[in-house]
């Protein structure tokens, strides 16, 4: 094998490498995330965000139009700070409301958009003001086991 | 035999550490001998041929099946949930953190490894490393420090590769054999892999098994006894002892860089 040809194979070898790297980072890993880039920012309040995370997506009727880019925290009024890029092409009104959703059982967290019907719309920067935060499954459960335990009580002082 | 068997533990612990100083003597030798006159570019790039393109055929079809097969068993495990959504993460995850680099390694110590420590084996056999030093060529920049250098940088690049076709493998099972939504195998992929916790982890995982199969498969032919049956056992060695080592060495990165 002449060195020419070995030095053929490893640039090409090398090549390849580089190329799998590439493409690990922009398909595999979450490196690509341009694809709101020419997207309109908003902004949305929520008192729980749970597990929502940047790259969360943000979805209306179940379609992805969007995604989170930051998630904050408003020191004035403690509440979570939302921001998301938003497809250019959907115009939402503005009494649009979002609500923190999870995917399936073990599924991640997404924004939901519920539109609404005003003729004006949202301008891009603008915050979303009807806001449902992420249901705390925790909180539920003990709020149900504490239901239950004052209805009991209540029920054996009647007697 | 009992009473020759405390005495010659104690022996062979005994004579191992100064075999380990001799060892650490060739891998900081030979890595260091980049410098000297006697290294050759074009011999390292021998050895990245040899080593590294040589072993891309093995690697692309051990990842394709290995991907494939993680394809099923984890559709297989996650269908009773109702979390086949997961497969995907489940696939990427387990390739770049895990399989890849060790699947790697232990192929390279099979494939690459055994032959490194056959030919240098051979070389010593044939009195070939005293001749270099008769003529004053320092085997360490001619014969050591090229092959170092290509293991160390050939691996990670097979590491990059089988993770590839490994992911596009269990894709290939995931969504046109078992149906999988495509949309979700790639989406919840890239929220849930990260480059520098995943990607790059495993890369410098692979970078250290790739310097510590060289080093073995070197040094097992440097220390191989200059017969026929030496050079032969020095391979069988030099395999099982590099296998064992990256798997040992696999279990002190994952819970160091967890």
């Amino acid at each position: 094998m002449s060195q020419r040809a070995i030095d053929w194979w490893v640039g090409i070898f090398v090549l390849l490498g580089i190329a799998a790297l590439a493409v690990l980072a922009l398909r595999v890993g979450n490196l690509s995330g341009f694809a709101y880039g020419n997207g309109y920012v908003l902004h949305a309040d929520f008192n729980n965000v749970g597990s929502l995370k940047d790259r969360s997506p943000v979805k209306l009727g179940g379609v992805t139009i969007g995604e989170v880019t930051h998630i904050g925290m408003n020191p004035q009024t403690f509440r979570a700070e939302v921001t998301m890029r938003i497809e250019p092409s959907i115009k939402l009104p503005i009494d649009t409301g979002a609500s923190i959703y999870t995917q399936g059982l073990l599924g991640e967290q997404y924004v939901a958009i519920q539109p609404g019907g005003m003729p004006q719309n949202l301008k891009p920067g603008a915050t979303i003001t009807l806001t449902q935060g992420a249901v705390n499954i925790d909180q539920l459960i003990g709020q149900m086991v504490f239901d239950k335990a004052s209805g009991s009580s209540s029920g054996t002082s009647t007697h | 035999m009992n009473e020759f068997f405390i005495p010659r533990l104690g022996h062979t612990v005994w004579e191992s550490v100064p075999r380990l100083g001799a060892a650490t003597r060739l891998l900081l030798g030979g890595l260091g001998a980049v410098g000297n006159r006697h290294f050759s570019f074009r011999q390292w790039l021998r050895e990245v041929y040899g080593l590294g393109v040589l072993s891309l055929a093995l690697m692309i079809v051990a990842a394709f099946f290995t991907g494939m097969v993680l394809g099923f068993q984890g559709y297989y495990a996650l269908v009773r949930f109702g979390a086949t959504s997961a497969l995907g993460t489940l696939i990427a995850l387990s390739l770049l953190r895990e399989l890849g680099p060790v699947l790697t390694a232990l192929l390279f110590a099979g494939r690459a490894g055994s032959a490194l420590t056959a030919e240098i084996g051979s070389m010593k056999a044939t009195e070939q490393l005293a001749a270099m030093e008769m003529m004053a060529v320092n085997p360490l920049a001619w014969v050591v420090a090229p092959r170092l250098w290509g293991g160390i940088f050939a691996v990670p690049i097979l590491c990059v590769i089988f993770d590839l076709v490994g992911i596009f493998g269990g894709y290939l099972v995931s969504v046109p054999v078992l149906g999988v939504d495509g949309g979700t195998f790639w989406g919840q992929m890239q929220s849930n892999v990260t480059l520098s916790g995943d990607i790059l982890n495993g890369l410098l995982k692979a970078l250290c098994f790739g310097l510590i199969v060289t080093w073995i498969a070197v040094w097992q032919g440097f220390s191989a006894k200059p017969t026929a049956e030496g050079v032969g056992a020095a391979t069988t060695r030099s395999v099982v002892m590099a296998s064992l080592a990256v798997l040992g060495l696999d279990f002190i990165l994952t819970a160091l860089l967890f």
